[in-house]
């Protein structure tokens, strides 16, 4: 099992390399002229103004907070699919009110208006 | 026989010594690994394709032509000439995230061929926790994204990276979710063996069509519409809507880092597709795979590439979703139907009642979704195609006409 790990790490090294080799070739291999003005932040043509990293909508916050607690919760359910045939009344129990909780969850924040996109 | 016994018993025969194992194993990894990395570039040459093909095809062009055998050589050609483009690095970037994503998003994406079942025995580590292992992977795009969009410095990469974390971030829940009800069937997270469990055996004879998409047509559709948006594909390309948003988050990339990203986005929907095949569509089975083991992968591609075909001809036809609509979508529709589907199936495999009963009630309430989630989808297209008609009569444009909702969200 261990050394089914050592394909990953293997495969994840070489995954780094081919990328940075790709990035670094095409550094070396095209033109360098850099310029003040080529070198400027994009814009359609004009000016940038003011500062790009600004305050931002409070709703891509809420919804990272949404995401995180129902990833963990569905991480959480991973353990019980792969052990769901050997679970005995109670668990099986436990495990439904985990999902009903998860259910209740959602629709209490969807009567707050926290999945409201406006 | 798995790959790797068979090369590490070809190098013992070679006569490599026993009391060295480690290092033939590592060889044999290396190998494994090496030529696993590089399929999938070779991969992303056929894909950019095949995508300019069918798009072609679609919008009654003829598409690349010129170079090599049905323009077969035109993606290296675009290769050749992003590497021969310079490296603009914006003054005003943020050094280390600006240079690290487009690694990153590539890194992914090659990561997740690990636990790819292309064919029996052929896969490069099954992992006892591959389903968990992929939706890991997942998340180092997404990363890579928002990296792309802060680093550039850049306002409207900026508002791409918030929409691409926004927006897959809320297709992950349901995407998860789907693949929770094959893992639930079959009781292992092996990708190896969640292709196994879906033979269908007739006597002896093993059919190889007892694919849980007939059981679960329900969860598939829920996966594929997720997988369209976590692929970056129309109708949710939001991200890179051309005409608000001019490129999206790699707007301030060039030559080789931009083509990084590119292939990121191109192999990372034949991935997904890849695991729709696995988990849904029956892997490498099909009718006689037991019997001659070459069939296995051929299977597994022709199924991924149908599916891959699919995205594109989807991308092809439909208009892409409003970010309001994208995301109360997903919220609203996609996890509480998921959710519900993911209860019932516990429920009722713990019912004693005996197995053909279960399965029927499972296929009940998946249909039941199915149809759900098609309606639900229908007539919000149907709604936009009257909206588009009506804003093009002539009539409405004198007077009648109401001005577009053009809140977008942002």
């Amino acid at each position: 099992m261990l050394s089914q790990w050592g394909f990953v790490l293997i495969l994840s090294a070489i995954a780094v390399i081919i990328p940075v080799a790709a990035v670094t070739l095409g550094h070396f291999l095209g033109p360098r002229r850099p310029d003040p003005i080529k070198n400027e932040t994009y814009e359609s043509g004009v000016e940038t103004i003011g500062d790009t990293w600004v305050q931002f909508r409070a709703q891509y916050y809420l919804i990272g907070l949404i995401f995180l607690i129902f990833d963990v919760e569905v991480i959480f359910l991973f353990p019980i699919a792969i052990a769901y045939q050997d679970l005995s009344f109670f668990s099986v129990i436990a495990a439904v009110t985990f999902v009903l909780i998860l259910i209740l969850g959602l629709f209490l924040e969807w009567r707050k208006g926290a999945l409201e996109w406006s | 026989m798995n790959w790797s016994d068979a090369l590490i018993q070809m190098q013992y025969n070679l006569g490599a010594p026993q009391e060295l194992s480690w290092l033939v194993q590592g060889i044999t990894y290396f190998v494994g690994a090496f030529i696993l990395a590089n399929a999938a570039l070779v991969l992303a040459l056929v894909l950019i394709w095949i995508t300019r093909k069918v798009i072609s095809r679609i919008q009654d062009r003829i598409g690349p032509n010129r170079l090599g055998p049905f323009g077969l050589f035109q993606t290296i050609a675009d290769a050749m000439k992003l590497l021969s483009k310079e490296d603009i690095n914006p003054t005003s970037a943020d050094t280390i995230s600006y240079q690290i994503a487009p690694v990153l998003s590539v890194v992914g994406v090659i990561m997740a061929l690990a636990v790819i079942p292309f064919g029996a025995g052929l896969i490069g580590a099954d992992l006892n926790v591959g389903v968990l292992y992929l939706v890991a992977l997942g998340s180092i795009g997404i990363m890579a994204a928002l990296m792309a969009g802060w680093g550039s410095n850049n306002k409207y990469a900026l508002l791409a990276g918030f929409r691409v974390v926004a927006q897959l971030l809320s297709y992950e829940i349901p995407m998860v979710l789907a693949m929770l009800a094959p893992v639930l069937l079959v009781n292992t997270m092996r990708m190896q063996e969640l292709a196994q469990a879906q033979s269908l055996f007739i006597g002896p004879i093993n059919l190889g069509i007892g694919w849980f998409v007939f059981l679960l047509p329900g969860a598939f559709l829920i996966y594929f519409i997720s997988a369209l948006a976590e692929g970056e594909q129309t109708p949710f390309d939001l991200l890179e809507a051309e005409s608000e948003l001019v490129a999206g988050f790699h707007i301030e990339y060039s030559g080789m880092k931009f083509a990084m990203f590119f292939l990121a986005q191109f192999l990372n929907s034949f991935f997904l597709g890849a695991i729709a095949v696995a988990l849904f569509l029956g892997g490498w089975q099909g009718p006689f795979a037991g019997q001659i083991p070459l069939l296995g992968p051929i299977y597994f591609m022709a199924k991924t590439f149908f599916i891959y075909v699919v995205i594109q001809w989807i991308k092809g036809t439909f208009p892409r979703m409003r970010v309001d609509q994208m995301m109360q979508f997903a919220w609203k529709v996609l996890v509480p139907l998921v959710l519900t589907l993911i209860l019932v199936q516990m429920v009722v495999m713990k019912l004693p009642l005996p197995g053909w009963i279960n399965s029927l009630l499972v296929l009940v309430a998946n249909i039941g979704v199915f149809i759900a989630v098609l309606n639900i989808m229908g007539s919000y297209f149907r709604r936009e195609m009257v909206r588009t008609k009506r804003s093009f009569e002539p009539k409405s444009l004198i007077g009648t006409m109401q001005p577009v909702n053009t809140s977008s969200g942002d």
